[in-house]
């Protein structure tokens, strides 16, 4: 992974020694409430409904022990003794306090760790799929691009202040898993006939109030020009994006009232000023910055097969089927642990698990681990003859419940719960869905379906790419939920279609049956939930939820 | 005479703003809105001292050839948070050449002189009575990722 360097540690402390002295003055009245706001968001500091929420950078979700053990001390410390992993692969701390928090910054300077720029009207940290440089489908590492896009918008004077939030997702593999179609900018690595590097721009996605897919403005941007690009498309948006109304200040709405083709010709004007400037990458850079994403110092190992592990025991071969991924070296297997026990906030996992799984990823890898917008974490280099071995740790541990990919791997915001944002509370709803149904043959027999839940509109729980998507809703100062089907993330990716009415709190584990009911009755053999809803519409859906 | 931050120092200062988009003023010396230097211009020149300056929603090209017949334009921040005007100063300075003085005006915060000298700033009226201890704030950080105003090439060509 990337490693800091003289340059990076100093512009680290310097932040840490600016947001100190922003605090300081903060606390004496000298900064007005209103003026120090985007200076905490910009620092990843919410005033929350209970209290402060620190959200601390993960850049595109890959950690290392070291960093792992900071956290759980920083959370043991200043906290209550867990974290929360987001939907966009950060660590939320729910409980800091106000004055603490440069202190915190402070300790995660030590493991190169920061909370720059996740939160406020800036470029938002970049996420990447979570496999990057294991998937086995994968057509380029994404993370050195993602480490050379966060340098540029780290602190990048311009664009500190836009319209809006910024999010980029890179994805390399051929499976989207970074939700490219929805983001303000999503970039998929792709090949020419040649087999050079290119990146298909997609502008202008995106959820919240107004989800849409996102538009292609470039079919094949050279790496060279990634930068500046990025930063012609950055300029327009910064001075014709609207400031009048929050809630079209997205660069979607821009680039829905210009139209993708307008907007992508002002775009190659400014283009024009700044192409092959000195913000153009060199391939020394592009060497410099793979460098830092070299494969460990993986065995030559056989490949086993996977049926034959699977007949050492029935609830290990559940767990393998669905929380492990083919890796893209022979004998090796990408695990998923799964933050998803019922009872629990999806995406929370304490300081002692973050202390195993720390101890884990060196024993069982090489001590990389990520996060995912899953909210849930990898280990992505696992022999496979140590499967069972880990496995039996996990179950330990409470992470191996075999659900990834299932019905019950729901991602979750933190809802009424925390958030002072929210419509409705979102983690009883999660926990309401894992309870009706616990019976894992059924959950199975279902195949893959994404639940996502979010509180409101602002959509953190991603409620519109879910296969099912609930989100709370407020109707006459009553939690309701509203129910969405038909969503999907992938590069074929649709916003979910309003079921009809929402409903209580306690009827959504029903509805939920329901919906499913009428998925099994339709399906065809080894139709998923997504494939059925597209061949049989709404219809069928609607009528049995409100019969 | 009012102070201001310029080069980096607290100075007096005898530029005043002209809000008024009707009315000329009588004299030189005042930052005048665009729209009345585009209805006026001769009238102005003949006062003496005028500069131009921006609102939020005035792109520097529709300063059009005037833009280095002047000493110095300003951009006006309606609110801190409105960060248009970061990208006029680059254009200004990258795009249109402009090499006079480059006034920051309106409402904006301290701590944005750190970003607002790198995208091409040399003056504020920052609305503050501690201007000296604003200063400190051009020193947030010594170096940056990225090319701007104040140091043309990337880190990563200088690493
Ligand atoms: S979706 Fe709404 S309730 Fe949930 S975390 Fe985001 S802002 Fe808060």
């Amino acid at each position: 992974m990337y490693a800091y360097d003289q340059f990076d540690r100093q512009l680290v402390s310097q932040r840490v020694a600016q947001f100190r002295d922003q605090t300081q003055r903060y606390l004496e009245g000298k900064i007005s409430d209103e003026q120090f706001l985007p200076l905490r968001l910009q620092n990843g500091l919410y005033i929350q409904r209970l209290a402060p929420m620190l959200r601390i950078a993960v850049p595109y979700g890959t950690l290392n022990a070291e960093q792992l053990r900071k956290l759980a001390s920083i959370t043991r410390k200043y906290d209550k003794g867990y974290a929360h992993i987001s939907t966009r692969q950060n660590v939320q701390l729910n409980w800091p306090k106000l004055e603490e928090v440069p202190d915190i910054l402070e300790e995660l300077a030590e493991v190169e760790m920061h909370a720059v720029q996740t939160s406020g009207n800036c470029i938002r940290n970049v996420t990447a799929d979570q496999f990057s440089g294991v998937a086995a489908d994968e057509v380029e590492d994404a993370r050195a691009y993602c480490e050379i896009i966060r340098q540029w918008s780290t602190f990048h004077p311009e664009f500190a202040f836009l319209p809006r939030k910024f999010k980029i997702a890179v994805c390399g593999s051929a499976s989207d898993r970074a939700a490219v179609m929805v983001h303000d900018i999503g970039l998929q690595i792709v090949k020419d006939a040649a087999g050079n590097t290119a990146f298909k721009v997609i502008v202008g996605g995106g959820l919240g109030r107004t989800p849409v897919i996102g538009s292609v403005i470039n079919e094949a941007l050279e790496p060279k020009h990634l930068l500046t690009y990025l930063e012609a498309i950055l300029r327009v948006y910064n001075q014709l994006g609207r400031r009048d109304n929050k809630f079209k200040a997205r660069i979607k709405i821009l680039v829905r009232a210009m139209g993708a083709e307008a907007f992508k010709a002002d775009v190659e004007k400014e283009w024009a000023h700044i192409k092959d400037g000195a913000l153009s990458l060199t391939d020394e850079e592009i060497s410099r910055a793979q460098s830092f994403f070299q494969p460990p110092a993986y065995e030559s190992l056989p490949q086993q097969d996977m049926q034959a592990l699977a007949l050492e025991n029935a609830d290990f071969a559940r767990w393998l089927q669905h929380n492990t991924h083919a890796h893209k070296v022979a004998g090796y297997r990408i695990v998923t642990l799964a933050l998803k026990t019922t009872g629990v906030a999806p995406g929370d996992v304490t300081a002692e698990q973050l202390e195993v799984i720390a101890d884990l990823g060196e024993r069982y890898g090489f001590g990389e681990i990520r996060s995912t917008h899953q909210q849930n974490i990898v280990l992505p280099d696992v022999r496979q003859q140590d499967l069972l071995a880990l496995w039996k740790e996990l179950v330990e541990l409470e992470v191996a419940s075999p659900v990834v990919g299932t019905l019950n791997d729901i991602i979750c915001c933190p809802g009424g719960d925390f958030c002072s944002l929210a419509n409705a509370k979102s983690i009883p709803i999660a926990e309401a869905i894992q309870r009706r149904f616990e019976d894992l043959d059924y959950v199975y027999d279902l195949g893959e379906i994404e639940l996502n839940i979010s509180g409101c509109m602002n959509a953190c729980g991603h409620h519109h790419i879910g296969n099912i998507g609930i989100l709370g809703v407020d109707k006459k100062g009553q939690e309701f939920y509203q129910i969405s089907l038909g969503g999907s993330q992938g590069l074929d990716a649709s916003i979910g279609k309003i079921l009809g009415p929402s409903f209580a709190q306690d009827e959504v584990p029903n509805v939920i049956e329901k919906v499913l009911e009428t998925f099994v009755s339709l399906r065809q053999p080894e139709e998923r939930f997504l494939d059925t809803f597209r061949r049989v519409g709404m219809d069928p859906f609607k009528e049995r939820a409100y019969a | 005479m009012p102070k201001i931050i310029k080069d980096l120092n607290v100075v007096e200062d005898s530029w005043q703003v002209w809000r008024d988009t009707e009315s000329l003023p009588t004299s030189g010396g005042y930052i005048v809105p665009l729209a009345l230097w585009q209805a006026h211009k001769d009238a102005l020149l003949a006062l003496g001292d005028i500069a131009v300056f921006l609102a939020s929603d005035q792109s520097p090209k529709l300063l059009g050839a005037d833009i280095n017949s002047f000493a110095l334009i300003a951009v006006d921040f309606p609110k801190f948070a409105d960060g248009r005007g970061f990208s006029y100063g680059r254009e200004l300075r990258e795009q249109h050449g402009f090499t006079g003085e480059l006034r920051a005006i309106g409402d904006f915060m301290r701590d944005q002189l750190y970003f607002l000298k790198r995208c091409g700033f040399n003056s504020f009226a920052l609305q503050s009575d501690e201007l000296d201890e604003a200063l400190a704030s051009f020193n947030d950080f010594s170096d940056a990722y990225q090319p701007s105003i104040d140091q043309a090439l990337p880190i990563f060509r200088r690493r």
